[in-house]
Order: C-alpha cells, then structure tokens, then sequence
C-alpha cells in the first residue's frame, strides 16, 4: 500500500530537477558589468553601438568576460571592479564627449554570473530589492486636483473661443473650483450656448442656474473625462519621470504606477538622493519657433556672424538650422502629441492637440507663412535641441497640428514620447523617501542569510536525533522546500527583499510542522499497536487532513497581507503565500515518495527507523 | 528519543476555569498597558524623517549629535544608538512649515560641521498620508484575517469551534500588542506582518486540536466533552511542542543572527509562539466547554428521506 506508481516519482523527480535549475542563478552571484543604453528616446542601441562599444575597450586595452546587446542596452562583464570603473570612464568619454548633453547612459551595473544555458532557459536570479543593494525609493503623488485645473482652465479659454466664433454673446466665463461658470444675460442666449457646447464639448456636463438677468450654464467634467484626463496625467508624468532618469545614468531604474494616483521610483545604486530629486522635480519646455531662412544667414552664423534675433541649432540628424528668437508657442499650449499617420500620404506622423489659445495663435502664423519652415525645439536645462523642423504646407486652423516628412514609425513615436515629455502634465510630490547605503544592502544579505542558514540547521539537526530516518527524510522534504520556493520566486523574478528572506526563514520553521505531524501521527499508530507498513500508510492519511486545514488558516493570514499589505510586507506577504503553497507539496508529496522508496518496496517491515516508541506499561522499541 | 511519555490523559479541562481567569487578567493587563502607554508607532505609521548614520572612526557621540541639532532648530528630535555604538538613528517628526523632502540632506549637513565623521546609511522620509493608509490598511487586514478565518473554521467544523479559536488568538494578538506598548518597543510594518502571521500561525494550533476533538467524537462513545477535550490535547501537545520549538528555533536564529531590522520582527514572533501554545491548549479548549460543544454535532443522525418507504427505498 505504500507505493507510488511510477508516474508520480517522474513527477516530483521532474519538478525537483525544475527547482534545481532555477535556483541555480542564485548561487553564481554577480559580474561588475558596464551598459549603455541611450539617453534619448530617439536615439537607438543597436548592433553598430555593440561594436562601437567593443572598439573602445578594445583601443583602451580592457579586457570583458562578455558582450552583448539586449533590450535595455549593450551590456559587458568585466573581470574586476577596477576594470569596470576605467572601462566606464573611456566609454563615458567616447560616447559622452560633452558632459552637459549626454547622448548614451554609460551606467555601472551588475551581471549574474550564471552560465548562458540557464540564461537561455530563462533561469535567471531574483532581483534584489533596494534594502538589499543600496538605492534610493521615492514614493510620488500626483495632484489629480492640480491636472484638473489645469485642464478646466483650458476648457475655459476654448469655450471663449468656441462662443465667439459662434457668434453667441455671454458675459463672462470664470472657473469656480472645478467647475466653469457661464454667465448670460437672457434664456435664449443661454439655450443658444447649450446647444454648441453640447455639440462642440462631449466631456462636459452641463446644469443651468440662476433667475431674470442672472443666468448661468455651469459646466462640469463627466466622470469618464475625469478618468481619462488623471489617467493621462499619470501616465505622462511616468514618461517624463523616466525620460528624466536616463540622465541619472542608472542601470535598472524601476518606475511604476502604485494605486490611482502614485508613482514609485527606485534607483538602485544611486546614494545622491539631492541629486535625485533636483533631476526628479526639473521641467523641460516646448517651443515652436519660425526658422531663420534669410539666404546667406546660414554661413555668416557658421562663420561666427550670427544674424540678431537668431540663434543656431543642430537639428536632429545633424543639418545646422538658424532659428529665431521670438516664441511663437510654448508647450503650456500643447495638450496632448500621439504618433499616427497621414491621412492621405499614409506617412508616418505626429499628431499634436493645442488647446484653443495655442489652436488660434497657430492658426494665425501658419496662414502668414506657408511654405517656411517652423522649427520645434525641446528645452532643458538651458539647453535647447530642434526636435523637427517641418515646412508649412497650408493654414492651419483647429488646434490639430500633424508633424510628418522624412519620418520613420519609430521616429514619429519617439518625437511624440519626447513631445509629451517635455513638462509635467500636473504637480508632483515626494510622500515617500527611502536611501539606503550599500553597506547596509551587503549586511542585510549576510544577516538575513545567516538567520535562515542557522535556523535551518538547528531544526535539521533536532529533527535527525528525534525522528532518525524519518527526520532525515523530513529534513531533505524541507530542503525541498526551500529549493521550490526560491525557483518559484527566481521563475516570477520577484524582487527579493529583507521581509522576504525573513519569510523564507519563517515559512521553513513553520513548513516542518507538516512533517512532525505526519511523524507522530505514524509513532501514534505504531503505539496502538499498528504495523509498520498500515502505521505508514494511515499516518500520512489522517495527518494530510490536519494540514490542509492549518495551512488554509496560515494562508487566509498570508492573503490578507498581500491585499493591503504595501512595500516591504508585501514582499513578506508574496514569500509567505509561495511557501505555504510548495510545502505542502514537498512536506507531504516528496516525503512520502522517499519513505515509500525506502520501505514501501519491502515485503516485510519489522520496525521503522522513526526513533523511540515508548509505550504506557513497557518500554520495548516497536 | 521521546519526550512525552504520558500515561493517560492530562486533566487539563478541570483547571480550565483557572486558566481562563489567568487569560482574562493578562488580556485586561494589555488592554490597559495599551491605552494608558499607548504603541510606540514607527516612522511609517506616524510620518517623519528617519536618519540611519554610521560612525566608523569612533563610537558615536549622542550629546554632540543632539547638541548640534538643537542649535540648527530642529526640535522634538530623537537621537539613539541603533545596534551598535557607531549607528545612530536620527528621528525627526513631520513638520508643516519644514520643506520635508530637503531634511535628508540638511541634517547631514549640520552634522558634517557639528558631529563630523559620519557616513548616511539610510534615510527615509515618510509624509503624513502615506502613514495614515498604512494604519487603516493594517486594521483592515487585521479584520480580513479574523473573518477569513472564523468563516473557514465554522465552514470546516463548527461556529463553537471558530468563535472560540479566534478569541484565542486575538486575544495573543492584544497580548504581542500590549508587550510592545509596556516595554515601549518600536512598532513597525514589519511587526505588524508579524502579528498577522501569528494570527494565521496560532489558529494552526487550534485546528490541530479540535481535529482530534471531532475525530475522538465520531470514535469513542461514553466520553463526557472535558475527557473528550482532554485526551485530544493530549494526544497533540507532543506535536505542539515540538512544532513551536522547530519555528522558535527558526525565529531565534532571526532574533540572534538577523539584525537591528529582523529584531522587533522576531521578538513578535516569539510571543506570538509562547502564548499560541498556551491559548490554543487552554483558552480556545475551555470556551469550546463553555460554549456547549457535544458529540451530537458531530454524529450525524440517520436521514430521513423524504417520501422514502419503509425499507428507505425512494419510488
């Protein structure tokens, strides 16, 4: 009766073999390694920077253990730290080679050390949490109230517009809160507005107010537009956020939505938390400016001449263009830059939205210059870059701007991330903040591992001289345990933090109850009397009822944790969860495969080696 | 090797009026520590800037760190040693008219000329909101887990059985909490998973127990319910003692091993362990007594079907 078939050995054999390989990782520990990936969003990585990169350290004479290109960037393991920092140095100057407008990231990084066939079986190590490398975590709230503002302000301006233009006279439109407030002075005005503005602005909902003389048309944001419009705001301040971090020249930065209305930012590595911030909390700016096309104006600025009111740019792709001074727009007026297409050439394009003053401003220059050039140019820190300079074609009127020639899809997405970069599209706040040194991260390691390998081993060594060859089973049952945990949790790449080695320790010290109730359960039945084998087989049987029922309470606890748990006991909730879950497997599975290998197979069992059986009245072994 | 060797059942259901006195007393005794001493909260809970500083050369000079504050204006600051002799822990509380995101860097600044030699380990600021959730979240939680599990107990065995575990266990909750409001002890998030995690733990116990009970009901007839309750406890506490020693081990390997972080974290275990032992044996046993637990609800009687005939066959 204590027999598997054998599909059930292939089985636990399959996934311990599983656990093995995807724990792996873990042990081969980290590489110093150098990644460059590239500071702007419309500069690419590719094959030719790999070779680039190769180049160098080849000229300077630094030897890598390895060279790659991937998705976030070209990385190289070097032998040593030291060799990791010169080779950051002659990159940083080969690719950088000014230091006020960095092109590529030149980052220090770690690399797993794992072999590339566990790397291509996608057996790859945890990734280590800021409280166990060192780092910086900043928590950020957007002011969706601040978003909303912003957004009704501009609603205000168009409905000004929109009113004039359809000739239906108010008196005066003012924005109360969140909400925009109309003023007329008779009803059929007031219905003559409703009207327009139910067809010209979906988003609004609208309500009148007022007697006589003092009518109003209060107009507010439907539910849905609210939704759209803080979605988008969070969404456009992670962009930024991220576009602003490139120059932070972090390896593995993390930027993430947290909730409706938060962003969680971790830099692992940096330990300048001012510098941070200052970089965190800067804005960039949009303009659109006329380019200088006076014949002749071009060389004498190359020529050290530069025409007054006009200055010199680079424009993307490396043609010099003089532009003028005068600002003809700011990013202020721009709402939203989408990629796309043309309509009717099915180039690849940039779509930009304006709000009503940008819309008319734009409307007015346009119809005054066709055929010139415009250039738009993207400002930060002082420093201003010509993004595309596009000719004018025709007028054009209703905010809806397309930016499109010489482009390709991924050109026409990059130009529209970095138009939308440009500036914060509401307030932020830093509600959280968290640097931790890299010392600390290294000792957190060695203690949390020290706590979990002396735990384990006073347990192993306790179950041994108690349960003899049932404890030893148990114990390599637990191992097992340990083993399909840290695979399960290197398999989800979850990040592995201080709470959560805790939990790795806890959930082991709990896990071994499975076992110890299996093994008195069987030294029960041996004491009233059953054999050996039926002791085995009911043992096993009557305890899996207990267990199931006290590890659903242990898991309803761990469940709980993990809904509102956040940050740090997250990561204990998620390890508590996993192991709960791959000890049952492995106290109840795994143990009971090794003692039916070891007995099960016998034809006849004298005794059990599960240590002293005392029986009231006699004191014989069984 | 066999620690338990008992020889019949241990009369444990006879002192249960006892025990239950002794429970009672201690629960008031948290209950009162709680609100005269009130928790300790953590940075988290309240909001605040935390200051981790290490002092390489020389072990670190509290005064002096202190002194140097108070001259720069910063008020109602904490300054303690942090494990060792060269940490120290800074905490400041949160201010309306401070910019807070700057405090960070401000401090260390004062320090650099009036305490010189430190090095920043770790600083982190928390804001008045952030605080606020995580106290509500960590109370919703806490009803989670007490619903969650006295749903499954009265779904599994019976409500009797349920009511009385999660008293028992909430009333080892209340006593971690009252430990940690009279000694003062810092109470953090991590603390908080903690207890949790003894709540979910200490129910274990529990279950265990009245397994056995409901097992010893349907087997044996002529046991009155203290004898029932007696030989299930019995018949467990070798497997309770030996799986709380195995986890303890465990824990005190985190307590000794795993640092100024691990620390309150184990500490809470650790009660949490000793007093789930004891109340699942002798507080949740008693008030299944109490509450009127019998064979009869657990030996189910014969059906009646119904339209069945005499011989029980339905036509």
């Amino acid at each position: 009766m204590n027999r598997y078939p054998l599909w059930k050995y292939v089985i636990i054999a399959f996934a311990l073999l599983l656990g093995l390989v995807y724990t792996l990782p873990n042990f081969f520990g980290e590489a110093p390694a150098v990644q460059v990936s590239s500071a702007k969003a419309t500069l690419k990585v590719d094959e030719k920077t790999r070779e680039r990169v190769a180049g160098v350290l080849h000229g300077a004479g630094i030897e890598d253990s390895s060279l790659f290109l991937d998705s976030t960037g070209v990385k190289v393991r070097l032998r040593s730290a030291e060799s990791q920092l010169q080779a950051r140095d002659v990159l940083e100057k080969q690719f950088n080679p000014d230091p006020a407008d960095p092109q590529y990231v030149v980052a220090l990084n770690l690399l797993s050390n794992s072999p590339r066939w566990l790397t291509s079986l996608h057996a790859l190590p945890m990734y280590l949490g800021l409280d166990l490398r060192g780092g910086v975590h900043f928590l950020l709230q957007v002011d969706m109230k601040g978003a909303l503002t912003k957004r009704l302000d501009s609603i205000g301006a168009d409905l000004r517009t929109l009113l004039r233009d359809k000739n239906v006279r108010h008196a005066g439109i003012t924005r109360e809160g969140e909400r925009v407030i109309i003023r007329f002075r008779d009803g059929q005005t007031r219905n003559a507005a409703r009207t327009v503005l139910e067809d010209n602005q979906p988003d609004l909902l609208l309500a009148e107010q007022g007697e006589g003389d003092e009518l109003r048309l209060l107009a507010t944001l439907k539910p849905a537009a609210i939704k759209r419009i803080q979605e988008f705001a969070v969404r456009q301040n992670m962009t930024t956020l991220s576009n602003r971090i490139n120059e932070l020249g972090v390896a593995e930065p993390v930027i993430a939505q947290q909730g409706a209305d938060r962003i969680v930012v971790q830099l692992p590595g940096v330990q300048d938390t001012a510098k941070a911030k200052d970089i965190l909390g800067r804005t960039a700016t949009l303009e659109i400016r006329m380019v200088d096309e006076t014949p002749g104006a071009l060389e004498a600025a190359q020529a050290g001449q530069l025409p007054f009111g006009s200055e010199l740019y680079v424009e993307r792709g490396g043609l010099p263009l003089l532009v003028k001074k005068q600002v003809v727009l700011t990013g202020d007026r721009l709402t939203d830059a989408q990629p796309g297409f043309d309509n009717q050439t099915h180039e690849p394009a940039v779509h930009l939205t304006l709000d009503s003053t940008g819309a008319r401003i734009f409307k007015d220059v346009t119809r005054d210059n066709v055929g010139k050039r415009m250039a738009i140019v993207l400002i930060e820190k002082g420093k201003g870059e010509v993004v595309t300079a596009p000719v004018i074609r025709t007028e054009i009127a209703g905010g809806r701007v397309q930016i499109s020639g010489r482009m390709s899809t991924v050109e026409a997405n990059d130009t529209a991330l970095l138009l939308r970069a440009g500036s914060l599209a509401a307030p932020m706040e830093i509600i959280e903040e968290r640097a931790i040194g890299p010392s600390l991260g290294a000792e957190n390691i060695e203690k949390g591992f020290h706590s979990t390998l002396w735990g384990f081993a006073a347990i192993a060594a306790f179950m041994i001289v108690y349960y003899v060859l049932f404890g030893l089973v148990s114990v390599i049952a637990l191992a097992a345990n340990l083993l399909f945990l840290i695979a399960l949790l290197s398999m989800l790449q979850a990040t592995l933090t201080l709470p959560g080695i805790a939990a790795i320790a806890l959930t082991l010290g709990m896990a071994i109850d499975a076992n110890v109730l299996i093994n008195e359960r069987i030294r029960e039945e041996l004491r009233n009397g059953s054999t050996p084998q039926a002791a085995i087989h009911t043992g096993y049987e009557r305890a899996f009822g207990t267990i199931l029922d006290s590890n659903v309470t242990t898991l309803i606890a761990g469940i709980a944790l993990l809904i509102f748990g956040s940050g740090p006991v997250r990561g204990f909730a998620v390890v508590h969860c996993l192991g709960i879950l791959t000890s049952l497997f492995s106290a109840v599975v795994v143990s009971r495969a090794m003692i039916n290998l070891l007995y099960g197979s016998r034809r006849k069992v004298e005794s059990l080696a599960i240590g002293q059986i005392w029986k009231p009245g006699n004191t014989a072994r069984a | 090797m066999e620690f338990f060797r008992i020889r019949q059942d241990i009369p444990f259901m006879r002192h249960a009026l006892a025990f239950n006195v002794i429970s009672l007393l201690t629960f008031l005794l948290a209950v009162f520590f709680l609100f005269s001493r009130g928790l300790h909260l953590s940075v988290e809970f309240t909001g605040g800037t935390l200051i981790e500083l290490n002092y390489a050369q020389a072990a670190a000079d509290l005064e002096k760190v202190r002194l140097g504050l108070a001259k720069a204006g910063y008020t109602d600051v904490s300054v303690q040693n942090f494990g060792t002799s060269h940490d120290v822990l800074i905490r400041l509380p949160l201010k309306a008219d401070q910019n807070t995101t700057k405090i960070g860097e401000a401090v260390m600044d004062v320090l650099s000329k009036e305490a010189p030699g430190a090095t920043l380990r770790r600083v982190e600021f928390v804001g008045p909101q952030v605080g606020k959730e995580l106290a509500e979240n960590g109370a919703l939680a806490l009803l989670l887990v007490v619903i969650g599990i006295v749903v499954y107990l009265a779904f599994r065995f019976e409500w009797r059985f349920s009511v009385s575990a999660i008293i028992a266990n909430l009333h080892d909750v209340i006593i971690i909490l009252g430990f940690f409001a009279f000694f003062q002890w810092e109470f953090s998030l991590s603390v908080l998973a903690a207890v949790l995690a003894v709540l979910g733990y200490s129910v274990n116990e529990s279950v265990v127990v009245f397994d056995r009970v409901r097992e010893t009901f349907k087997k044996t007839r002529g046991l009155t319910t203290p004898q029932v309750l007696d030989h299930a406890i019995t018949s467990t506490i070798s497997r309770t003692i030996i799986t709380h020693g195995s986890t303890q081990m465990m824990v005190l390997s985190m307590l000794l091993f795993g640092g100024e972080t691990l620390y309150y974290f184990a500490l809470a275990l650790t009660i949490g362990i000793c007093f789930g032992i004891y109340s699942s044996v002798l507080v949740a046993s008693p008030l299944v007594m109490w509450l009127g637990v019998s064979r009869e609800q657990f030996v189910k009687p014969k059906r009646q079907i119904e339209g069945a005939n005499e011989d029980g066959a339905v036509v």
